[in-house]
């Protein structure tokens, strides 16, 4: 660049036109001098309403309505601007939104959600019963076609009899109920009615009901939220809410260092060696890092010899150092687990301990297994048939690295292992669906609720759907059954904390990591819960702050 | 002449037909549907509602019924919808019944495509002429050499890395320019003076940082064709007719050295709507490059097969105009069009 300006100006001076371009150039620049941030951030100032707070996606929603959108970006959005019936508090407890309270029936087969009175769409227009009984319409749709319809299907009959009444009657009882209606944002039936979901202007105008509303949407570049002056839980405190889309997380980071972005998702790298080897980042950045509800695992296909046998399974869990993969890949920013439920919830069964690194146990149970390296070649055989498969993986760099390291620990009891990373819509079709693979390595992100029926339920596993690898315990599917059916908190927890037992002692699946959320969030945004309450660093979001002070001066004038 | 033109005209249409059918098969090649995007993988979703999406969009039906189905709408100009974006029309807006306009998705990305690399066609033709010419003039001297030096490090050089090291540089460590983006947040307040200055800030780097690596090629080429010209026999004619060195560079040798210059532009149109994935994806520039790619990745067909279409058009039509244009700048080709 600096050589290129040399010659060209060296060019150009002959034909005097280089004061033309330099005067251009620097019309272009915002020649204010790059001042010193010396604002303290540390300081500590009262709560006051106001302020602009800007955060970076990677994608763009496609639409607001999530029920059909189904991807995280639109309802990030979304969920600012519309309204469920019930919420998870801080603890992870259910509690109301637009309902101030529910009652389960004696049967536990009805629901009756009574609605907060003088509840208001941003429009001005009252929100009623008839909008949630709407909403249930519209999502279990045929025409709609939402991917999340099922748990709305089993409702037998839902009725509005009152503009403040709702209630819901299954089957039979339905424990995931709850948390699938903590899931359902409400829409407005007055500006719905009549519309086709996939193709309504709605969808890019909406009115909701929550803090925010929309102000304006740029196409490909931000979505401006404001607050919703009617919200029907009160006033959030800060004024505008801005979603810069911009897909590159190194362009975000440099925005995000430049103070253009309040806010940003970040990697073990940048949590853990960049921004804290920046005295100026770590002046003006606070870090925060959550449990997620996610893990990574690996996973066997059951249906292939010989991981039906359970020794196999094992030995290769004791094989595998799991702390080596959070130190090497997450640079310590995960943690080991041992059910797939997150750590310090309810459902998480306190009394399992993850399987140790034990390479000689491993060794002790692959020869249990009829494993033996006959030929010398430090390779185990059985029947004469090496011992040796693929690990499949999409191209996910961190999948891809603890496939590495388990590719290292394999060989050392005598395992071959190969590695493979697919696109991802290949990786799905070609092999997920049809069954063609020995291992995987992936990771769920689940829901708030236990239940993980469509994940092991053995009734669960035609292509395509999510019980790909095959599980198919008598005993697990007992007990996800009866899950189901149970809405006593603490008889539901037991059943989940055996089924993670059970499901453990069978290591059908190789749990790796549970890695932290980690993000960035600028010193000026106050009111920040640390650390993070189970229900995560947005729980509050709505009492975060920017003092006066500390706001950006040209966006606050808006 | 003219049958010529109303021949090669002619001739696109069994083209086209044929690129769109070889794409449209090597497109449904790619295992996978929209069905099969990454926010499919939700344990809370199930496969009922992904075959019935299958049904919806006929991605169940053969791959020849399909093309059939695209082709039918593509009798009447109709490039359907989105499967993604929430059915948005992948060509031009639509206007419902309530009089609400949804834009086309191309007709959103591609003058954003257009201008970033029309600029940048520009700058470098602006700068790669002058530049060719010195160092055809100074052939072998310092001059040259810098030149050429400077060029083989503008051509090697990976043009994200570049783009991040100055997006650094110029927009963290010293505020002169915008990272990202192509305007400011607070764009709709400014004037209209101002409202331009934002822009061209904004435009600044995603325009130059390609000139810039792109420069080598077209430089050369400059060098190279004034290089045999000079050594033509009506160059020696014009220095012994006495005529000045100024006179014989730009009005004898510069012209003929232009020609091939021309096929080089015609072939770079279509390439003016194919914006840069990576380009697009580093500076958040919502155009072509990144919709044709995040269209790939989702397998939003009826997008895929837009910008296909209308860029394999593009190729044709930028073809037929380069070779009218040399035509037009060169008789002895015209006379050999002509004949045919």
């Amino acid at each position: 660049m600096i050589k290129f300006a040399f010659l060209n100006n060296k060019l150009l001076n002959r034909n005097a036109k280089a004061s033309g371009v330099i005067l251009f150039l620097l019309l272009l620049c915002n020649c204010s001098k790059p001042a010193q941030d010396l604002t303290d951030y540390t300081k500590t100032y009262p709560s006051q309403s106001g302020g602009t707070m800007i955060d970076a996606m990677t994608g763009e929603p496609s639409g607001l309505i999530s029920m059909i959108a189904g991807e995280s970006a639109s309802s990030a959005i979304s969920g600012n601007i519309f309204n469920k019936l019930l919420k998870y508090n801080k603890n992870l407890d259910l509690e109301g939104e637009l309902a101030e309270s529910w009652q389960v029936s004696d049967d536990q087969k009805t629901i009756t959600f009574k609605l907060k009175p003088n509840l208001k769409w941003a429009d001005g227009k009252p929100l009623t019963s008839a909008d949630v009984l709407w909403t249930w319409h519209a999502v279990i749709d045929e025409k709609t076609g939402s991917p999340y319809a099922s748990d709305y299907q089993l409702v037998k009959k839902a009725e509005a009899p009152d503009p403040l009444t709702f209630s819901v009657t299954y089957e039979q009882a339905y424990a995931p109920a709850l948390d699938s209606w903590a899931g359902l944002q409400v829409l407005p039936e007055h500006l719905l009615k009549g519309q086709d979901l996939h193709t309504t202007a709605f969808a890019r105008n909406p009115v909701g009901s929550h803090y925010y509303k929309l102000d304006n949407w740029t196409h490909g570049e931000n979505i401006k939220l404001s607050r919703n002056p009617s919200s029907v839980l009160g006033q959030a405190k800060i004024d505008h809410l801005v979603s810069r889309i911009i897909p590159d997380s190194s362009a975000q980071f440099l925005e995000l260092m430049a103070g253009n972005i309040d806010s940003m998702g970040l990697d073990p790298i940048k949590y853990a060696r960049i921004i804290p080897a920046r005295p100026e980042l770590l002046q003006k950045l606070a870090l925060y890092k959550e449990l997620g509800n996610s893990y990574t695992y690996l996973g066997f296909n059951l249906k292939h010899k010989p991981f039906d046998d359970v020794r196999v399974r094992r030995a290769i869990n004791y094989a595998i150092d799991k702390q080596e993969i959070i130190d090497g890949v997450y640079l310590g920013l995960g943690i080991n687990i041992a059910s797939p439920y997150k750590p310090g919830t309810r459902w998480s069964n306190p009394n399992l301990a993850p399987y140790p690194y034990d390479p000689n146990k491993a060794k002790a149970l692959l020869k249990e297994a009829g494993f033996t390296d006959t030929n010398g070649d430090g390779i185990l055989e059985r029947d004469g048939k090496p011992f040796s498969f693929e690990i499949l993986t999409n191209q996910n760099k961190e999948r891809e690295k603890s496939a590495v390291l388990i590719q290292r620990r394999l060989k050392a009891v005598g395992i071959d292992v190969k590695i493979r990373a697919i696109e991802w819509a290949s990786f799905i079709s070609r092999f997920i669906k049809t069954g063609d693979f020995d291992v995987v390595v992936l990771g769920w992100s689940l829901g708030l609720d236990p239940d993980q029926y469509s994940i092991w339920h053995s009734s669960q596993q035609a292509p395509g759907q999510f019980n790909f690898i095959g599980y198919n315990n008598s005993i697990v599917d007992k007990l996800l059954e009866q899950g189901r059916l149970e809405l006593n908190p603490d008889k539901r927890m037991k059943i989940y904390h055996e089924f993670a037992r059970v499901l453990l002692d069978d290591s059908p699946i190789v749990f790796l990591s549970a890695g932290y959320g980690l993000t960035a969030i600028h010193k000026r945004v106050k009111g920040i819960d640390s650390p993070a309450p189970p229900a995560g660093l947005g729980w509050n979001s709505e009492t975060w702050y920017i003092p006066e002070p500390l706001r950006r001066n040209e966006i606050s004038a808006n | 002449m003219l049958s010529y033109l109303i021949k090669r005209v002619l001739w696109m249409i069994p083209l086209l037909i044929g690129i769109s059918l070889i794409s449209f098969f090597i497109m449904h090649l790619a295992p996978g549907d929209i069905t099969n995007n990454e926010a499919s993988f939700n344990p809370k979703t199930s496969e009922e509602s992904r075959q019935k999406l299958r049904e919806l969009y006929n991605l169940d039906k053969p791959v020849i019924v399909q093309y059939g189905l695209w082709m039918k709408r593509m009798a009447t100009f109709d490039f359907g919808n989105s499967f993604a974006s929430h059915h948005k029309p992948v060509f031009w807006q639509t206007t419902d019944k309530d009089g609400n306009v949804t834009k086309g998705m191309i007709q959103e990305a591609l003058p954003i495509t257009l201008i970033i690399n029309a600029l940048g066609l520009i700058i470098t033709l602006a700068l790669a002429v002058p530049v060719g010419i010195i160092a055809a003039r100074k052939y072998g001297l310092w001059q040259d050499k810098s030149i050429t030096l400077f060029n083989f490090i503008g051509f090697s050089i990976p043009g994200f890395w570049l783009s991040l090291l100055l997006m650094y540089w110029l927009g963290v460590v010293n505020n002169w320019f915008p990272i990202s983006g192509l305007h400011s947040l607070n764009y709709e307040t400014l004037g209209n003076w101002d409202k331009l200055k934002d822009s061209l800030s904004h435009l600044f780097l995603p325009v130059i940082i390609p000139s810039v690596t792109g420069l080598a090629g077209i430089t050369l080429f400059v060098k190279n064709g004034m290089l045999d010209v000079f050594h033509q026999d009506y160059i020696t004619t014009a220095r012994a007719k006495g005529l000045s060195e100024h006179k014989v560079v730009y009005t004898h040798a510069l012209r003929n050295a232009l020609l091939p210059l021309i096929t080089i532009v015609g072939l770079s149109i279509p390439g003016l709507i194919g914006g840069s994935v990576i380009a697009e994806t580093i500076f958040a520039i919502p155009g072509m490059g990144k919709l044709f790619y995040d269209a790939v990745m989702m397998r939003d067909f009826p997008v895929i097969m837009g910008i296909l279409t209308i860029g394999s058009a593009l190729t044709l039509i930028g073809n037929l105009v380069a070779d009218i244009a040399y035509a037009w700048a060169d008789p002895r080709v015209r006379r050999g069009v002509v004949r045919d």
